[in-house]
């Protein structure tokens, strides 16, 4: 029918007459199309596509991201605000909705040294690992793409609004679902194939063993992406699903390396040691050195840096703040602190 | 005959003179008591009349009316029984009217004509002194109560008849020495002592911090982190109390009746937690004639309410006016009454639903969502009276296990009653004793920043993403802290340690 009228717009606009001289449908498509409820229903949903200002790309469409585009099940419309690229390098990195800090470091630490190298980070925007996810894309300065359960009008969760209108900005955010789609729960895994769909391999950070992170997992792999999973604490509830990733054959991500060396990437030298660089700028005097020293290891308590570093609890907490204020350590709730990324 | 005996009515924390005036005449008999009197003093006549023929005297079958002056007051209580039963005795002739000059009477009679303590004792031994009364006749089990006043004759009795007998000159009067009360002993005698705290530095740092400035605190830690433990360990190392303010205490505690029996004096700073089902007039007092309420209770000690956002909201607003004022005013219909509610306010909440958001192992199950909703129910003008934000983390086994030193509450008390001093000696002629009481305008005179303090300070708005309202939080604790140290200017380290008692203010908590 398509190439009959060359454009849906044609085939709606189209008149009784018209659909029957094509001799290409049968009387029922004509009468569905002709339904006064189905066009009503339709309009509204048009109206609704329109007023999110949401871009309609169709598996016909040149802009279709082609890696999407070769998978079994491509979605047929895809409803896109932001920008999509028809062939740009994606590495998804998802995982746990509830995880813990480390995991919430990597995906953050992971997605930003690879957008630093051109690499577009997809993910689907819930909470957790996902949201990390972008906003280490975001901080690296590259793309990201976030792949709803939900139209692409609704903020879901709705604390994460105002990191979707970045992800606007710094890439698309896309949904199968007509804008206006409530998030209903199993709406998401079936995004889940979206977002193996889109990239090249799929990075799962942290997983528990019922995690719908290893849903994205199983597609990749149906889907022939590469799948990378970093390893965790083996009594760590946080990372069973992970760890048995490993187990099975996942590629073990070690470092952002990894990735990239699955990726087969040619590099430019200069981006490899950002990490290194971001801090050799710093000046600490002795007890910041001793503190700072005591944070290598991951987030540690007020309490144990005075008493592991010899300093009273006043000393320990005024260091702090200026470690804080010149952006060297963070603060995580409970009077935890660790050494900024 | 006509017969006049004194007694004592109660009026807030103080006590006023009731002349009990009995008159008996012939006619048809009937036993009258006017003087506004409430139930318990309506139905004072039938113990009295028991009490009197069961210690074996005659109950005069006549008209019988006695007033309690001034008139116009309501007395409440069964503190009168024993003026009342006296001045029947007077008027019959039993007792010498002459005996009674410059004595005053206090008790509750029981039917066999035992004397029963009653509430308030001690603000009415000092009104007794104030009014040039000598001799102090009370219930046995009050006397080491109003032992307290050293100018008067204590007289304890123990029933009716003994009472008559000393009147009547049978007996001796042996005046009450409480050798067991000692002025100079001002230690408080805690049970509790921060010694028993193992780990938690940081939290005792704070609180330390909270006691020498008079701070109110916010504690935000999961369930079973030690939140009350610490809060319950806070009036040790608050200053010893003065013998005037121990006093004014007392007397509090004495009309509320709750003072532990053989304790003369409170010399422990009160600590009051009362639970969150608590109403609007249980935490700052009322009634029909108003009583204090857990805020007058807590007067020159701590408050401490757990699960802060679980109170109901009427009763945190009712607290914001006498924690500003110190004082709180309550009118009821039959009075107006104002009592002292000078007190460190020490809140304990959730940081969240679950209870585990400051948990490093992540088990929290909230949405950010849920957490704001849950931080949002104690925010407004209450947080806004809090100085110092505390998060206390689960202590870890290591630390209960250690055998290290740590600090005991006497040691923590000296250093706080040092800087005690130096805010007294600053604040002198002021109506304000504390940095906790300082007001905005204040701030240019007493917490002045240098350029370097103030770059920190800029800074940390800026890049720490504090809120306004922080501003003249951090400088009053940095105020303190400075004192603590001893300095007359605040320097950057004494800022930036007040810097980290604003948690709640932080963007780490608005995800």
């Amino acid at each position: 029918m398509l190439d009959c009228f060359r454009d849906p717009v044609y085939i709606w606009e189209a008149g009784e007459a018209e659909l029957k001289a094509s001799g290409l449908c049968t009387p029922k498509v004509i009468r569905s199309l002709m339904d006064k409820d189905v066009r009503e229903s339709i309009t509204a949903a048009m109206d609704k596509i329109n007023k999110c200002d949401a871009d309609v790309i169709t598996l016909y469409d040149s802009c279709y991201p082609s890696a999407l585009k070769h998978t079994a099940d491509p979605p047929i419309v895809l409803y896109c605000r932001g920008k999509l690229e028809r062939d740009e390098v994606c590495v998804a990195v998802v995982g746990s909705r509830r995880a813990t800090w480390y995991g919430l470091d990597m995906a953050k630490r992971l997605s930003r040294e690879l957008a630093v190298r051109g690499i577009t980070i997809v993910s689907g925007l819930a909470r957790g690992v996902d949201s990390q996810a972008h906003k280490g894309a975001l901080e690296g300065g590259g793309r990201t793409i976030a792949v709803l359960g939900c139209g692409v009008d609704r903020a879901y969760p709705p604390e994460n609004r105002e990191l979707m209108n970045k992800v606007m900005e710094n890439g698309a955010v896309i949904s199968e679902y007509l804008p206006g789609t409530e998030p209903v729960p199993y709406n998401f895994p079936a995004r889940n194939r979206i977002i193996s769909g889109l990239s090249r391999g799929v990075a799962v950070v942290e997983a528990s063993e019922r995690s719908g992170s290893l849903i994205t997992a199983d597609f990749a792999l149906e889907q022939g992406r590469d799948v990378y999973a970093v390893p965790g604490n083996i009594n760590s509830a946080y990372s069973t699903g992970t760890n048995r990733l490993i187990r099975e054959g996942a590629k073990i991500v070690t470092g952002v390396g990894d990735i990239i060396e699955e990726l087969n990437l040619e590099m430019t030298s200069e981006n490899l040691n950002y990490s290194a660089k971001k801090s050799a700028g710093f000046n600490l005097s002795g007890d910041e050195k001793s503190i700072a020293q005591r944070l290598m290891s991951g987030p540690v308590h007020i309490d144990s840096i005075a008493r592991d570093c010899g300093l009273s609890i006043a000393a320990v907490s005024s260091v702090l703040v200026m470690l804080e204020l010149s952006g060297f350590v963070e603060q995580l709730p409970g009077k935890f602190y660790k050494l900024t990324e | 005959m006509y017969s006049k005996i004194k007694s004592c009515g109660l009026m807030g924390i103080d006590g006023y003179i009731v002349e009990v005036e009995t008159d008996i005449s012939s006619g048809i008999p009937a036993f009258d008591i006017v003087g506004l009197g409430d139930t318990a003093i309506r139905e004072a006549r039938e113990r009295v009349r028991s009490a009197i023929k069961n210690s074996g005297f005659e109950f005069p079958i006549r008209r019988i009316t006695m007033n309690l002056a001034p008139a116009n007051l309501k007395k409440e209580g069964s503190s009168f029984d024993l003026a009342i039963s006296l001045g029947i005795l007077a008027s019959t002739g039993i007792i010498e009217h002459s005996s009674l000059q410059r004595s005053m009477f206090i008790g509750e009679l029981a039917l066999n004509g035992c004397v029963k303590p009653v509430k308030g004792v001690l603000p009415m031994a000092v009104c007794a002194v104030q009014n040039g009364i000598r001799y102090l006749f009370l219930p046995e089990a009050n006397a080491r109560e109003a032992s307290v006043v050293r100018e008067l004759h204590i007289v304890p009795v123990k029933e009716l008849k003994e009472t008559v007998s000393i009147l009547s000159g049978e007996s001796e009067i042996v005046p009450f020495v409480d050798t067991a009360f000692d002025d100079e002993d001002t230690d408080g005698g805690y049970t509790e002592d921060f010694a028993d705290v193992k780990g938690q530095e940081n939290v005792k740092r704070a609180l330390e911090v909270a006691a020498s400035g008079g701070h109110n605190c916010l504690m935000l830690g999961s369930p079973g982190c030690g939140k009350t433990m610490l809060a319950r360990r806070l009036p040790t190392i608050l200053p010893s109390m003065t013998f005037e303010e121990a006093l004014e205490v007392t007397k509090i505690h004495s009309i509320a009746g709750i003072l532990p029996p053989g304790l003369p004096l409170v010399k422990a700073r009160p600590f009051r937690s009362p639970h969150h089902t608590i109403s609007d007039t249980g935490l700052v007092g009322g009634g029909s004639i108003p009583r204090p309420g857990e805020i007058s209770l807590a007067h020159y000690g701590v408050l401490f309410l757990d699960e802060l956002p679980e109170f109901s909201k009427k009763s945190l607003e009712s607290l914001r006016q006498p924690l500003e004022d110190g004082v709180i005013t309550i009118t009821r219909v039959n009075a107006t009454l104002t009592y002292p509610a000078r007190t460190t306010l020490i809140c304990a909440a959730n940081p969240c639903r679950c209870g585990k958001f400051l948990d490093p192992s992540g088990q929290c199950t909230c949405t950010p969502g849920q957490i704001q909703q849950y931080i949002g129910k104690m925010s407004g003008p209450l947080l806004d009276r809090m100085d110092i934000h505390i998060e206390v983390s689960p202590v870890k086994y290591k630390d209960l296990d250690s055998n290290g030193p740590v600090e005991s509450s006497a040691v923590i008390r000296e250093r706080v009653e040092g800087a005690r001093r130096v805010q007294l000696e600053r604040y002198k002629g002021m109506s304000i004793y504390s940095n906790s009481q300082l007001q905005p305008a204040m701030f240019a005179k007493f917490c002045r920043l240098d350029s370097k303090c103030r770059d920190i300070m800029k800074n940390v708005f800026d890049r720490l993403g504090m809120s306004a309202r922080a501003h003249g939080r951090i400088l009053k604790v940095a105020r303190t802290i400075a004192d603590m140290d001893r300095s007359e200017e605040i320097k950057p380290v004494h800022l930036t340690e007040a810097i980290q008692y604003r948690s709640l203010d932080r963007k780490i908590w608005n995800i």
